[in-house]
């Protein structure tokens, strides 16, 4: 199975020629690091793959993405369900000005469920999978807000799953958090990945050698190297990549 | 000599801030000292629950009733005119237009705010109420209904102005988790955004009722001077402001009741605008930025 399959894609943000020629193809049920210095277009592709970038205005794209085979960029695909199994974590925790509860819930609204018991039951499981449950189960009713920000952050990453994905987008998930909370949301990856597909773009190489099974290391716009997160990382094939993981720039 | 420059211009801005202090002092000090000569010849009971208000005939009764419910009627129409359109109008500037549409639009709706309102007086005289009598049976050619529209279509620029601010300050990693999730662009703007800018949206509304309620050319013209207790607003009615003008045009004489009544009426509506004006300053204190 081939979940995502991107094929020759060049994005450009007016005449800045932003990713060039990016063709990968990322597994089933892994994680998958993208790293490369600010800039390098890593975070760019990421936000390619749910149709994040739509919104931007000078945004132009050309190649193919192809998710569970299907193009994800046809005229006929909906944005929003694609979205809906394509989720996303973001960079700074982001939860609603809304209970914890509601927060979870909010997914599952949009998307027209309405029985209260699939909803209580979904948002109990959701925050059960992300490691959050015990700490917020008396106080669902609570601001979202009033949550420490490694606790924010797996609330986001339970609100995401609440909607059933297949593929889950990181990206930069834990570069506002302290070293526990750190701890944390790497842990909850590696669990997660039993059932989903994980994409994660990262600025700590540590981060991606603990965590990934594979690795993208992209550089100015291009994927320069991609495999095994073991291989990349203890024999780089490229002389960049080799720099760039052992501290040389970036 | 440099010094002694700097020490003139911080007078001057003091006395300046000073002078807008003490008006207000001033202000302040005229109504109640004025309106206490009425309330030694009027019970406070009187004024607050008579039913009616008739200090320029005869028989004269004192009742503020009257013209709270002409202000109250004409605001609420006003608001219940306001507010949805002033909202959609955020809503739809903030979320859904184009960034240069946006940037041309918001000052032609900010123009709105800046023609006399005595012009939406005979606006609502002459334009409004004829349209409304066309299709309402029982309409009077001064009804509470016609002016509280044209005011409500005034404090449209009040609301939707500062609700686009609001909306506009909501953090865009909000948007980013709702569209993250599937979220279409309506749920999006209406489930997050709208509630996220809540308290600045309460503070625009309140905003606009106050100047509602203050507002005097509108219902002085199109509302009528009759102060009648009344919840129908097809009938004609009198604002607090519309009387305080009546009588402050007519040759009244200083320091008769008449003349005081001015003020008595002066106090209560001062007593309403500052106290929203203080509601929607704390509410705009206590949510400020809560979820940054």
């Amino acid at each position: 199975m081939k979940p995502i399959e991107a094929k020759n894609i060049n994005v450009y943000y007016g005449d800045n020629h932003v990713l060039k020629d990016i063709d990968i193809t990322i597994k089933e049920n892994t994680v998958t690091a993208f790293i490369g210095p600010s800039g390098c277009g890593k975070s760019t592709f990421l936000r390619t793959l749910n149709r994040m970038n739509d919104y931007i205005d000078s945004f132009r794209k050309k190649g193919k993405i192809y998710i569970d085979g299907k193009d994800i960029y046809d005229k006929k695909v909906r944005v929003e369900e694609l979205r809906r199994k394509v989720g996303m974590v973001f960079q700074k925790p982001n939860p609603f000005p809304k209970s914890i509860f509601e927060n979870v819930a909010y997914g599952l609204k949009i998307h027209g469920i309405k029985s209260k018991y699939e909803i209580n039951d979904t948002v109990e499981k959701s925050l059960k999978q992300a490691a959050l449950w015990n700490e917020v189960k008396d106080k669902l009713d609570k601001p979202a807000l009033s949550l420490s920000g490694g606790q924010q952050q797996r609330l986001c990453i339970a609100r995401t799953l609440a909607v059933k994905p297949s593929i889950i987008l990181m990206d930069e998930p834990a570069s506002a958090l302290d070293p526990i909370s750190t701890a944390k949301i790497e842990e909850l990856i590696f669990e997660l990945k039993e059932k989903y597909t994980i994409v994660i773009v990262t600025h700590n190489m540590q981060q991606a050698s603990r965590i990934s099974d594979r690795t993208a290391f992209f550089y100015l716009g291009e994927l320069v190297e991609y495999g095994k997160t073991s291989e990349l990382f203890t024999n780089p094939r490229n002389k960049q990549t080799e720099n760039y993981i052992t501290g040389r720039f970036g | 000599m440099k010094r002694s420059g700097e020490k003139v211009i911080e007078y001057g801005l003091a006395f300046s801030g000073l002078v807008t202090i003490l008006t207000t002092i001033g202000i302040i000090w005229v109504l109640i000292s004025e309106s206490w000569g009425f309330f030694r010849e009027v019970s406070l009971a009187d004024f607050l629950f008579d039913t009616e208000w008739t200090p320029l005939f005869t028989q004269k009764r004192y009742g503020i009733l009257p013209l709270l419910s002409g202000t109250f009627l004409t605001t609420i129409i006003a608001i219940f005119t306001a507010v949805p359109v002033g909202i959609i109008i955020a809503v739809y500037l903030s979320e859904y237009a184009h960034k240069n549409f946006r940037q041309t639009v918001k000052p032609i709706l900010e123009i709105l705010a800046a023609v006399p309102t005595v012009v939406y007086g005979f606006f609502a005289l002459t334009v409004v109420t004829p349209f409304l009598q066309s299709f309402i049976p029982g309409v009077g050619s001064f009804n509470a209904l016609s002016a509280g529209i044209v005011m409500g279509i005034m404090i449209i620029p009040v609301i939707s102005s500062l609700s686009e601010d609001a909306l506009y300050s909501v953090p865009k990693s909000l948007r980013e988790a709702s569209y993250g999730m599937g979220a279409t662009k309506f749920q999006t703007s209406f489930k997050v955004v709208v509630p996220a800018a809540s308290s600045g949206i309460l503070v625009s509304i309140i905003l606009g009722i106050a100047r509602a309620i203050g507002e005097t050319m509108v219902v002085a013209i199109a509302a009528g001077q009759q102060p009648t207790l009344t919840l129908d607003p097809r009938e004609a009615v009198e604002t607090i402001t519309a009387y305080i003008v009546q009588v402050s045009l007519g040759d009244v004489e200083h320091g008769s009741m008449e003349y005081k009544t001015i003020f008595a009426a002066g106090i209560t509506l001062f007593f309403f605008t500052f106290l929203l004006n203080n509601v929607s300053f704390w509410i705009k204190k206590k949510y400020q930025e809560k979820y940054e």
